[in-house]
């Protein structure tokens, strides 16, 4: 492998690494902070693929579309919170894990209703619709770029929001224990209700913005699912920076698997995250 | 050895032990209907049903050897499929080609595979608790299906078939013909209750007490000298071999075995036939896999978005009952007064 296209799989994994982030951070936080094991997550990345395509036919481009899902996605998630969620909370892990796999068949048979079962693309906007030449021979599309900037700017401003603002440190303490932050005077009804909304508008955006590269189909959110999930877990629940470094790690194993040794590429994530968990049985991070 | 362990605080009621005799009836009742069903259905309509009903008595024996793991020594697995697929791959591959094999010696065979994969995955996966459990069974069974499903074991991705269905011998005679569907559908029936009576003398034994007290408080067993490592591993044992004798019957009822049958999926099916039936009770796990499977294929009739009238229905058992469709005659039959009182556990 020389060095150019070593180059192109590093940006490469760096890509598919933050776009597991932003489903996986949402993911982390709704775990962490509020205790609910959302198997769901997965079917709001698949939202977000819909209503891009959806939205993008609508208003005619898909940068239009990103900021109208996005406030959709909070709404969304405000109101999936306030009549199902918020009554998840004193069940105990197991009725969790069962009801949101119901919501899952129900979510899946609504986009069947009512977008179908068919495979969608979704066109990348005209200004970056083109490709940076990399070496001589090679080229790189800039929307992957897109991608990555735009996961990058996002978690720059989780940072910011959760280590620098009064809301951030709330969050904190809430992943860390609950009761207390309860008796501190903060209302935690109205924190669990933003944080959800959050994660799903963080996964929604994920969906959005992916898209175009992955194309939109059915099942799309199972596969997310479990790779988020191996994320989380590896990083230590309810720890961003966690599932930072680990859907990073994800992306250079999984790319770089598929590069180097084709056969194994589907274990590697999995024997990967055995190794880690039996050498730290608390994944990499502690919360917060 | 320590003291009686029904002393310790939280112990648990097994609800096997709560009233031995209703119990044995209703098990009783159960079998003997299910025994006498390809008798009463005829000809007729008799090889659907008949097939169908196999099929879900071999989920009910996996999502039995779950609940041993999930609701009595609880440890949620994710993984337990594979332990099933392994089963049915060593059927699959110890079946001689040219002809049919000895259905005892394959049965041998894949038990000591699953049991084999149990032993090292359980002695690795027991250093971690909680949801890191779930996930790292998880993983485990994930290397599992990439196994099978990457490489050239057993025809990769497209799997692999049985072309005989394995004889049964027993004493130079030949008792039943698993060609025949009534004959293997009893065979089926004969798995589940060796696999109902075998976990209930688990679950009654001082190893299955001490199972449960380890659930509940673990650190106080270890402190009562209880080596809680090994109890655990000994129920992760029993269960992966339990559920590779459901996965030999699959091998053998489909005569085909491919990559699908370790996804994920399958585990998760498992464990939502465990919670739906209700968690820490045998006859949860059957009444789980009796609903889940004939509901599935009872919606799929009604419509094209079946899964919508599923995933409904799940929401709705959950929320009214907490504690699975097995709590249901319990929940009807509590005054209305002391109902909440009741449930709270």
């Amino acid at each position: 492998m020389d060095i150019v296209s070593f180059f192109i799989q590093c940006l490469n994994s760096i890509q598919y690494g933050l776009l597991l982030f932003l489903v996986a951070s949402g993911l982390t936080l709704i775990f962490g902070i509020m205790g609910v094991i959302n198997l769901a997550h997965g079917s709001f990345y698949m939202l977000g693929a819909y209503l891009a395509f959806t939205l993008a036919g609508l208003t005619g481009s898909l940068l239009t579309a990103i900021p109208l899902g996005i406030v959709l996605a909070v709404a969304f998630g405000y109101v999936l919170e306030w009549a199902f969620f918020s009554y998840l909370y004193q069940r105990e892990h197991l009725q969790q894990v069962l009801m949101t796999y119901g919501l899952i068949l129900v979510f899946e048979e609504m986009r069947s209703i009512l977008v179908g079962d068919d495979v969608h693309g979704v066109t990348v906007p005209p200004f970056l619709d083109w490709a940076l030449p990399i070496g001589n021979e090679m080229t790189y599309p800039v929307y992957r770029l897109f991608i990555s900037a735009v996961c990058l700017l996002v978690a720059a401003a989780m940072y910011v929001v959760i280590r620098r603002t009064r809301l951030g440190m709330m969050i904190r303490a809430g992943a860390t224990n609950r009761e207390m932050v309860q008796s501190l005077g903060i209302n935690v009804t109205v924190l669990y209700r933003f944080v959800f909304a959050l994660g799903v508008a963080l996964a929604v955006l994920a969906g959005m913005i992916a898209a175009p590269v992955s194309s939109v189909y059915p099942g799309m959110g199972g596969q997310v699912l479990i790779v988020c999930f191996v994320v989380v877990v590896i990083g230590g629940i309810g720890s961003v920076k966690g599932a930072l470094v680990a859907s990073l790690l994800l992306g250079f194993v999984d790319t770089f698997g598929k590069v180097f040794w084709q056969e194994a590429s589907g274990v590697l994530v999995y024997l990967l995250m055995a190794l880690i968990l039996l050498w730290k049985p608390q994944g990499l991070f502690k919360a917060g | 050895m320590p003291g009686d362990i029904n002393a310790l605080e939280g112990a648990p009621r097994l609800r096997a032990g709560a009233a031995p005799w209703r119990g044995g009836l209703g098990w009783l009742a159960l079998f003997a209907l299910l025994a006498a069903l390809p008798l009463l259905l005829g000809e007729q309509g008799q090889r659907f049903y008949i097939e169908l009903l196999s099929k879900v008595m071999i989920m009910a024996i996996f999502a039995l050897s779950l609940q041993l793991l999930i609701g009595y020594a609880g440890l949620v697995s994710l993984g337990h499929a594979a332990y099933f697929a392994v089963a049915a791959y060593a059927t699959a591959m110890l079946a001689p080609q040219a002809g049919p094999g000895n259905g005892w010696l394959l049965l041998l065979g894949a038990l000591a595979a699953a049991a084999a994969l149990a032993l090292v995955v359980g002695a690795l996966v027991l250093r971690t608790r909680g949801v890191y459990f779930i996930m790292v069974t998880l993983a485990f069974a994930q290397m599992v299906f990439f196994v099978f499903h990457d490489t050239r074991i057993a025809g990769g991705s497209d799997g692999t078939y049985i072309y005989f269905r394995p004889e049964f011998d027993l004493l130079g005679a030949r008792p039943f013909d698993v060609n025949d569907v009534a004959h293997f559908y009893w065979l089926v029936l004969g798995a589940l209750v060796l696999t109902v009576a075998g976990l209930a003398l688990v679950l009654r034994s001082r190893f299955g007490h001490a199972l449960v007290g380890i659930r509940h408080n673990e650190q106080r067993m270890r402190a009562a000298g209880y080596a809680t490592y090994r109890y655990q591993l000994g129920a992760f044992v029993v269960a992966g071999t339990f559920a590779g004798l459901a996965g030999y019957l699959y091998a053998i009822q489909y005569g085909f075995v491919n990559p699908e049958i370790a996804s994920w999926h399958q585990s998760g099916n498992a464990m939502l036939m465990v919670i739906l039936g209700g968690a820490g009770s045998l006859a949860g796990a059957v009444l789980g896999a009796f609903s889940f499977v004939l509901l599935a294929e009872w919606f799929s009739t009604l419509t094209r978005h079946w899964q919508l009238l599923m995933g409904g229905f799940i929401i709705v058992a959950v929320a009214l009952l907490p504690h699975g469709l097995v709590s249901l005659a319990r929940v009807l039959a509590l005054p209305r007064a002391r109902r909440g009182q009741g449930e709270s556990r």
